[in-house]
């Protein structure tokens, strides 16, 4: 069981991995009418983790559903079926059945992990009930007793207390991996035959992600489940699948052992896509950038794509050794500091997030604002761009102190400073065009006659590489990369000096994240842009910037040039960091 | 959370406080005398003064209003001028008439409303959902006296003759000893208030169905009915609770209308009475209990929404 088998295309009769789970040239359709998912096969074996691989929209999700013969509402089954073998029984086929006979099968053969624990687990039910649940509609054991027992063994299973008092908890009482774990506790509470897993650690910070993965792996391991592993992020693949499935727009590309396809795919998709992950190393050109799904030219050899490769490749050591050499905290003696935070402080009542934050950026640097979630690397960001007022410390721009907020600052000062959001989904009016606003910040800087700024609106689309076709666009029509490409280019038209990207990829796919990427890199390039990047990838240090902060429960721990802090770093956490990243 | 549901205790003592206010002013402008009013268009001016200092209509605005307040915690809500005796007299035997309509109102309109609401989610988008929707809408849209008339008109009158048309009790005799009386009253009240909370809940039901838990319920193998009672409804009830609240405090107010309507001989008569006859302090008192009803019943929602919310409940 502990070797990957050599392929898998015959279900193995009587050989050690058999076959549990079978898809079989399954379609299904929006009840609108397009195909979502064009024919695809599948098989799961036992004892193994399939990681099931694409971008979003390839209809991953919607494959997984249906191992548990569950079809959101607006979706149906149009050919095709699953087969399921359980341990005990006929093989069955999920469709011939009855609605209470899926029922009966569903978390009790097949079980489901969700992608967001803090949505799945039902607010109002204490955590050791909802998991007493699925034994109790399941009929486990044949006494309440025994099924209490169970509880806490799957508790235990997943290294979680397995107390009374533990038990009676609500979900919101949890953190964020414990409530995964809980989630995992009740999948496998029944001993399921297959556990279809919908991208359970995305939500989750690298070490807690590290955790959960550590715990699924032995799990499928322990009880010899046929796992499903729906993802977008190959690293995760890497660490955990035997085989992989690709993905793309409903079929699927390219299946197989785990080490040859993320090492000798075949499928250019495939390709593309592994080109596209981060690595930590920085070895990876990022900037041969997959072109967005959507508009599918391939740009790769082209002169336009080589031209950005160059210029994102060139860049970070380019400025890495400009850079004066890293010196801690001390920097505040630097001149000409472009940006300059200075023992910036910001408590919520009685909640200290922030404490001593030094931090300075020169013209054409990128500093890396690495922390996780609760960090409190957001309200730095939103401290240094006046959007959150009642901090102590100061902000400064060109050597000036600016205002707390936004409101009382100048109107130069605020255009210095530009902030793109996080969702490209949620920032961008979706009743007005891309082209209207867009020139809402112009409207307000006053700088431009009125018609004047359709040029400069249109010339920054241009920047950003959308074109001037995107101007009568609303972003409803518009992909994720798409939009954060009009957001930025939304953050560009006054000009500004500074540009502060809070989390600009962790919405998007790979192959989206590295051609934004890029994009920011020409841009510091060409226009000598200061950004502050803020994330929580720390993959993404060596392909965005040249120098970088840890932040760690407000506090800034470690800094200096990318290379210092990823290779020597001077704190605990920057190492446990380091370690806890799973890579191709 | 008992911090929070005291914060709400605290609150809606200072509403009252600042309703009271506002009734004691608004009834100092309205035109009429007291005194007079008691004592005939022949009264000397000495009897007049006599009685007002009696009364202490003398003394100033605002001590009156704290004598009135003072005596609102005793039970003392003063002296009806037109039926000659004290308000609570006149009013402790129509409050609880009115009381019995408004509970018979929610026992009818509160489970079909939130019935009718769950129906209509879990058959979303097809022809008995929208069947729901559009009753619902047109009941909502019609006055509550449109709708007690063509009740009358339907089953006491021209159609149908098979219930009384007004209450008509002998004094004395509570209405609700003579139950069909009540049916009209009541129905007509529960189709006003009914659809508000069919609508909301069938809203409130249509997130809650689309939510995370929802979907993993179902794929964990709970049976259906087990979905919709254990885990939609809990957290479809704290929204609606609200809007059921807000009905039943517009029900106190409504029964004027209704009760105007079936001659039934509640509060809402008592105060068209009162407001005819200029008895000011009865329509003091009958605003200041319309006033407590609401607080009341909007306090209870907010005890509701705390303890369906266990983030709320666990709360230290």
């Amino acid at each position: 069981m502990s070797t990957a088998p050599s392929t898998a295309s015959t279900p193995a009769v009587d050989g050690a991995p058999s076959m549990v789970l079978r898809i079989d040239q399954l379609r299904v359709s929006a009840v609108a009418g397009d195909e979502i998912l064009h024919g695809i096969d599948l098989e799961l074996l036992r004892g193994q983790v399939l990681g099931l691989v694409g971008e979003s929209g390839s209809g991953k999700t919607t494959a997984g559903l249906a191992c548990l013969g569950h079809y959101r509402a607006g979706v149906e089954r149009t050919g095709g079926g699953i087969e399921l073998l359980p341990r005990e029984g006929e093989p069955v086929r999920m469709e011939d059945l009855g609605a209470d006979q899926v029922r009966s099968l569903r978390g009790s053969r097949v079980a489901y992990i969700p992608q967001d624990p803090a949505l799945s687990l039902n607010p109002a039910m204490r955590v050791g009930e909802q998991i007493r649940e699925v034994l109790d509609v399941h009929g486990y054991g044949s006494s309440a007793r025994e099924r209490e027992a169970r509880v806490g063994e799957a508790l235990e299973d997943v290294g979680l207390p397995s107390t009374r008092e533990y038990q009676r908890r609500w979900p919101h009482q949890l953190s964020g991996g414990q409530q995964q774990r809980i989630g995992i506790a009740m999948a496998f509470a029944m001993l399921p035959d297959v556990l279809v897993l919908d991208e359970p650690t995305t939500g989750l910070d690298v070490s807690t992600q590290a955790h959960v993965l550590d715990t699924i792996r032995d799990m499928t391991r322990r009880h010899d489940v046929a796992s499903l592993y729906i993802t977008h992020d190959l690293a995760v693949v890497a660490e955990l699948a035997d085989r992989v499935a690709v993905m793309l727009r409903g079929e699927l590309v390219e299946e197989g052992p785990v080490h040859k396809v993320l090492h000798d795919a075949e499928h250019p998709y495939t390709r593309r896509l592994l080109a596209a992950v981060p690595d930590l190393q920085g070895r990876k050109q990022l900037t041969h950038a997959v072109p967005e799904p959507g508009r599918a030219t391939e740009r790769a050899g082209t002169a336009e794509g080589s031209e950005h490769a160059e210029a994102g490749r060139d860049t970070p050591p380019a400025a890495v050794e400009s850079a004066p050499a890293p010196d801690g905290g001390a920097d505040d003696a630097r001149e000409g500091d472009l940006l300059q935070v200075r023992d910036l402080s910001m408590r919520f009542g009685s909640n200290t997030v922030l404490s001593g934050i030094d931090m300075t950026l020169q013209p054409g640097e990128s500093l890396m604002l690495l922390g996780e979630s609760g960090s409190g690397k957001t309200t730095l960001s939103r401290c240094v761009a006046g959007l959150v007022d009642g901090y102590e410390g100061s902000v400064s721009l060109h050597g000036e102190e600016l205002a707390r907020s936004t409101r009382a600052r100048s109107l130069e000062s605020r255009q210095g400073i530009q902030y793109v959001f996080q969702s490209p989904f949620s920032s961008l009016n979706p009743r007005r065009t891309i082209g209207q606003s867009l020139t809402v910040p112009l409207e307000l800087s006053r700088r431009l006659p009125r018609g004047g700024r359709r040029a400069v609106v249109e010339e920054a689309l241009d920047t950003v590489r959308l074109g001037r076709s995107f101007y009568d666009r609303r972003p409803g029509d518009l992909s994720g990369g798409e939009r954060q490409r009009a957001a930025i280019a939304r953050a560009l038209v006054n000009a500004p000096s500074v540009l502060v990207c809070d989390e600009v990829t962790s919405a998007l796919d790979v192959s989206v994240q590295a051609s934004i990427i890029a994009l920011l890199n020409t841009l510091r390039e060409e226009r000598g842009l200061a950004i502050l990047f803020v994330t929580h990838n720390i993959t993404l240090a060596r392909h965005v910037s040249d120098h970088i902060a840890v932040l760690n429960k407000g506090h800034i721990v470690d800094r200096g040039t990318v290379d210092a802090v990823l290779e020597n770093p001077t704190h605990e956490y920057t190492r446990t960091l380091l370690s806890n990243i799973p890579q191709l | 959370m008992r911090r929070l549901i005291l914060r709400r205790l605290v609150l809606s003592v200072v509403i009252l406080l600042a309703v009271s206010v506002v009734i004691f002013c608004a009834t100092l402008l309205l035109p009429g005398d007291p005194a007079r009013a008691i004592l005939g268009q022949q009264a000397t001016p000495e009897r007049i003064a006599a009685l007002n200092a009696e009364m202490d209509l003398d003394k100033p605005a605002i001590v009156r209003y704290f004598y009135w307040l003072g005596g609102l915690f005793v039970g003392d809500f003063g002296y009806s001028t037109s039926s000659g005796g004290p308000v609570s007299a006149l009013l402790s035997q129509r409050l609880v008439s009115s009381l019995v309509l408004m509970c018979l109102a929610a026992i009818v309109s509160v489970p079909l409303g939130i019935g009718f609401g769950i129906y209509s989610a879990l058959h979303h988008g097809t022809r008995r959902d929208s069947a729901v929707t559009w009753v619902s809408l047109a009941l909502a849209a019609l006055p509550e006296f449109v709708i007690g008339i063509a009740l009358v008109t339907l089953l006491a009158t021209s159609v149908f003759q098979v219930l009384p048309a007004v209450t008509m009790a002998p004094p004395g005799v509570a209405p609700w000893r003579l139950p069909s009386q009540m049916i009209l009253p009541t129905i007509t009240l529960a189709l006003v208030v009914a659809p508000y909370i069919a609508r909301m809940m069938r809203a409130t039901m249509l997130d809650v169905l689309d939510s995370g838990y929802v979907e993993m319920a179902r794929l964990k193998g709970v049976p259906e009915r087990r979905v919709i009672l254990r885990h939609a409804l809990p957290h479809a009830v704290g929204p609606v609770a609200q809007v059921i609240a807000i009905q039943l405090a517009w029900l106190a107010g409504g029964v004027v209308v209704a009760e105007f309507l079936f001659r039934y001989p509640g509060m809402g008569q008592a105060l068209i009475d009162a407001v005819n006859f200029r008895d000011v302090q009865v329509v003091q008192a009958v605003s200041m209990i319309v006033a407590a009803v609401y607080v009341v019943v909007n306090l209870l929602a907010d005890i509701v929404g705390i303890l369906s919310n266990p983030k709320l409940r666990s709360q230290s």
